[in-house]
């Protein structure tokens, strides 16, 4: 219920032709008997950004990690432009913290698992993300935002055509968060990669992404278009209200705000006090 | 960086060497007052004297090439079999489950247990002495390798394998580096080792070495040559330590604890 099929395929046409197509349908991961993800369905165009949100243990980080082939799935489908594996190695993911190799300086980190002739390219794109000339230095000497800097280099010079982003700014401090996101904007445009973000940062979502999809325990219940021009101004009348429909629906769902009341049937996913049984569960998927 | 004052860095060189200073010179003041007995204790003049002539006879250098001789040899069997065993049970669940067991129950004989097994199987010549200090250093070598690459970050090796390293890259670029902090402890134990069951062979039985300088002075109530061999020792010792701390310094130089004015 939560795909949008024909409001992707128009981004599509849009979007750069070299971001990696993702397919996700009726996928179940179980961790032993407590499912973490129950059948999600997921469509995401070529060089889409699309930002997963939701509270911590929603389920929105395994989400990523199966995405990346790190964990399997009991069941259901996962494509990247329609093959069932990513047989060219085209995903990258950059993880929460920043995992660069400490007995490794900057340049030869950025430049893990290239052929050794690719120093120039590692070179140029740590430039792009500023850091041209910490090359030689230790990562244990970087600042966390630096480090992110790198960890980012460091995926962008693989040439992803899919890059998941598993809570990336989630340590970092509110300025250079918002550094981050004007980084991460602008490669995102100039390299034309589709892009995923897990963040519990509802404006971070908001800030960034042309579709926020909500998670809550293990399934989407929000699946919103964010129509803002870019750059988002985030002090604007419309980003704020988006911001405020989005955490009212984490809140309700969790009885911070009055959640016996579904006043709104208009908004999707509507139904939330019908999550409770298994059946009605069925029936909403 | 805390900027210290030239006076500061002066007390601080000079600081550790007060004690032993004074030591030394009360126990020169001791020994010149008649305090203490020739036999018992020479005066560190004497001992200083006595080193000088096994210097110059060049005894001292012959005892000294012999000793280091066997310490090395011994120190590069047991310790290259213990790197070797250790990345192997540590990489490998396999081989962990076939060898693990035996190691761990061989590890809990002490050394020294083995000396009369020692004496039966290789006599009293040079292999026994060798053989004696691989044994000692091949556990902490061991060891300190196989948790070494057992506990390097999971998280690190996931994202190596993500970004497309595996099999040798993955070893020589994650793996080994990872390990390799916990295997220079395993060196430093493991030259600690290495001077004490060199000591212990070369009190039992030999014809060179400062162990045998040492026990024939004994024989001959030459309490300062037996000083002087005590004291080469702790020389000794001191500068395998220095060396294993210069490799740590070379190796482990991305590390926060060994970079300068960290």
């Amino acid at each position: 219920m939560n795909n949008h099929p024909n409001e992707t395929a128009a981004v599509a046409a849009s979007a750069p032709a070299s971001g990696t197509a993702l397919h996700i349908a009726d996928v179940v991961k179980r961790y032993g008997e407590r499912e973490v993800l129950k059948q999600i369905s997921l469509d995401i165009a070529p060089g889409e950004f699309v930002a997963i949100v939701g509270r911590s243990g929603c389920g929105k980080s395994t989400l990523l990690r199966l995405i990346a082939a790190l964990e399997s799935y009991q069941s259901g489908v996962l494509h990247y432009d329609g093959d069932a594996s990513d047989s060219r190695h085209d995903t990258r993911i950059m993880f929460q913290d920043s995992r660069l190799l400490p007995w490794k300086r900057v340049l030869d980190n950025v430049a893990l698992g290239l052929p050794r002739d690719a120093k120039d390219n590692a070179q140029r794109v740590l430039g792009e993300v500023g850091l041209a000339d910490r090359g030689r230095e230790w990562p244990t000497r970087l600042s966390g935002g630096q480090r992110q800097r790198v960890a980012l280099a460091r995926a962008l010079v693989h040439k992803p055509r899919l890059l998941l982003l598993d809570e990336p700014l989630g340590a970092l401090d509110a300025l250079t968060r918002i550094e981050m996101h004007t980084l991460i904007e602008r490669l995102w445009r100039e390299h034309g990669f589709t892009a995923l973000l897990v963040t519990h940062d509802v404006g971070e979502a908001i800030a960034l992404a042309d579709r926020v999809v909500l998670i809550d325990e293990g399934r989407i219940t929000l699946d919103l278009r964010i129509d803002l021009p870019r750059p988002r101004a985030r002090g604007s009348a419309a980003f704020a209200a988006l911001e405020e429909r989005v955490l009212a629906e984490v809140l309700k769902q969790h009885g911070g705000v009055p959640a016996a009341n579904p006043q709104q049937p208009g908004e999707e996913p509507g139904d939330h006090s019908l999550r409770r049984t298994v059946d009605q569960v069925r029936w909403a998927v | 960086m805390s900027q210290v004052s030239p006076k500061n860095r002066f007390s601080n060189r000079a600081l550790p060497w007060l004690v032993p200073i004074t030591l030394l010179v009360v126990w020169q003041l001791a020994a010149n007052l008649g305090w203490l007995s020739v036999r018992v204790l020479p005066a560190p003049y004497n001992i200083a004297k006595a080193a000088w002539a096994l210097a110059a006879s060049g005894e001292l250098w012959t005892h000294l090439v012999v000793s280091s001789r066997r310490a090395l040899t011994g120190f590069a069997i047991g310790g290259g079999a213990g790197l070797l065993l250790g990345l192997a049970t540590g990489s490998f669940r396999k081989i962990e489950t076939l060898l693990d067991t035996t190691l761990q129950m061989l590890r809990n004989i002490p050394p020294l247990a083995l000396i009369p097994l020692i004496i039966l199987w290789f006599g009293i010549d040079e292999t026994a002495k060798v053989f004696l200090v691989s044994i000692g250093v091949f556990f902490p070598v061991y060891l300190n390798t196989f948790h070494g690459i057992r506990s390097v970050d999971p998280a690190l090796i996931e994202m190596a394998k993500s970004y497309g390293l595996s099999g040798w890259s993955l070893y020589r670029d994650v793996i080994l580096p990872g390990a390799l902090a916990n295997i220079l402890v395993g060196v430093r134990f493991a030259l600690g080792f290495m001077w004490v069951l060199l000591i212990v062979a070369e009190t039992i039985s030999a014809t060179e070495g400062i162990g045998y300088m040492t026990m024939n002075a004994r024989e001959f109530l030459l309490t300062d040559i037996v000083l002087v061999g005590i004291l080469l020792y702790a020389l000794l010792g001191k500068l395998a330590d220095v060396a294993a701390r210069a490799l740590e310094r070379a190796w482990l130089r991305w590390h926060p604890n060994y970079q300068p004015g960290a």
